[in-house]
């Protein structure tokens, strides 16, 4: 393990741990989303494209995961957990994923605009967590950069192509930016463990992406030629266990082979 | 450690190649970081490509599976994420072998232009990106406008 040793007394564990859960379970639910699109897409090289983007995300909730299992394996209370129990044996109530990730995909548009505000979302997280005093988190932040670089080049891509395309297109994309928009607030507003962690120096502060997040979407949408709609009510819930009720439907499928036969391998 | 048995864990680990580009063996692709020696221990310390490379899991079985042919039955994969792993750190020789292979190699990391990518086959760089990702993670699939075989190429990371 290479966590500081600082940030252990500074914050309070559990919601270190939380936090570590919270970025997992996002990464993980988006994820098993995009995979549903496996032998669904529009044309084989985007279908290929978007489980590919799947496989990674997959691939950095591991890391998240695994981090998450040795700082809770170090409590001498809790019995022994694996990246795998984590995904596939917590509850509803305990996912922490922020609420975007689990809306079903809609249409081609949808999915890849939700794909866009997640990679720069993440872009702009994780460069700052490269700075976290928690060093194995810096680490998957530094990794999981690279990756998203492409995810941020994809979907961008996709977004103008889509909103800049025909009049369907167009109003396709429009109607997925009304429908995801009110799920954007969530990426901002802290939840306790959030505040307790960047007072301790392992998470930025969510405000400070804030502008920059809006810039960056509103360059894409303005070549888009969509506007960023007005900011109204905004759902929130994910970050602490309170879901819409489609995670319940992911998580069953997801978790239905390791609930069904524990401990089942390939 | 004498020099000579570092030696020999670096040539038994020049056998093991990566399943899904079986011409590059793990220190072409620049994954293994480095050999330590525990006791009678071996531990060899690698970097994924990838954070969701299947082959990942594989190559490490194979270098565990490699050493115990060897007589290494101790041995001990660790997996270090930073610095991040960059096609960078690919061989000159591992390149030269993708080409061959018939997947354009990596140009230099931080240059995700897709433009004048080299076709492996007649060299021409008037090329055209037909997708950012290809049959795996780390490649992007590409066509050349002049003998019009579509190729992979291996993307800078």
């Amino acid at each position: 393990m290479q966590n500081n040793s600082n940030t252990d007394s500074i914050c309070e564990k559990q919601s270190w741990i939380s936090y570590i859960l919270h970025l997992a379970d996002t990464t993980l639910i988006l994820a098993q989303r995009n995979s549903e699109w496996c032998a669904h897409g529009p044309i084989l090289e985007q279908d290929i494209a978007i489980t590919n983007i799947s496989l990674d995300l997959l691939g950095q909730s591991r890391n998240f995961y695994q981090h998450a299992a040795s700082l809770l394996n170090a409590q001498d209370d809790i019995k022994h957990v694996t990246e795998d129990s984590l995904a596939y044996l917590r509850t509803e109530r305990e996912f922490k994923n922020l609420l975007i990730t689990e809306l079903t995909n809609g249409d081609w548009a949808q999915s890849v605009l939700r794909q866009f505000f997640l990679s720069v979302y993440q872009s702009l997280l994780y460069d700052e967590l490269q700075k976290s005093t928690d060093k194995q988190l810096a680490a998957i932040a530094e990794k999981s950069l690279k990756e998203i670089t492409y995810h941020v080049k994809w979907s961008s891509e996709w977004v103008i192509r889509l909103g800049d395309g025909t009049a369907e297109s167009n109003s396709r994309l429009k109607k997925a930016l009304n429908t995801l928009w009110e799920y954007t607030g969530e990426l901002f507003i802290p939840s306790d463990y959030e505040v307790e962690c960047t007072r301790a120096g392992i998470a930025p502060e969510l405000a400070s992406l804030q502008e920059k997040w809006m810039q960056a979407i509103g360059d894409v949408l303005t070549e888009a030629t969509l506007s960023i709609p007005v900011n109204g009510y905004m759902h929130t819930g994910g970050k602490n266990g309170i879901h819409t009720e489609h995670l319940g439907y992911i998580l069953s499928e997801m978790q239905s082979l390791q609930r069904t036969y524990p401990g089942a391998e390939w | 450690m004498p020099d000579i048995t570092e030696n020999k864990i670096f040539s038994i680990l020049n056998e093991v190649c990566d399943p899904e580009v079986p011409v590059l063996t793990i220190l072409d692709l620049g994954i293994v970081r480095d050999v330590k020696y525990n006791g009678d221990e071996v531990e060899v310390i690698i970097t994924p490509t990838y954070s969701g490379c299947p082959a990942m899991d594989m190559i490490s079985m194979d270098i565990r599976s490699r050493l115990a042919e060897h007589g290494y039955k101790k041995t001990k994969i660790t997996s270090v994420l930073s610095p991040a792993w960059t096609t960078d750190w690919m061989s000159a020789d591992g390149k030269k072998k993708l080409i061959e292979y018939g997947i354009a190699a990596p140009r230099f990391s931080g240059n995700i232009s897709t433009d004048n990518i080299e076709c492996p086959q007649c060299k021409s760089t008037n090329t055209k990106l037909l997708s950012q990702f290809g049959s795996t993670a780390c490649k992007a699939l590409y066509q050349c406008n002049d003998c019009k075989e579509p190729f992979d190429y291996f993307k800078c990371h």
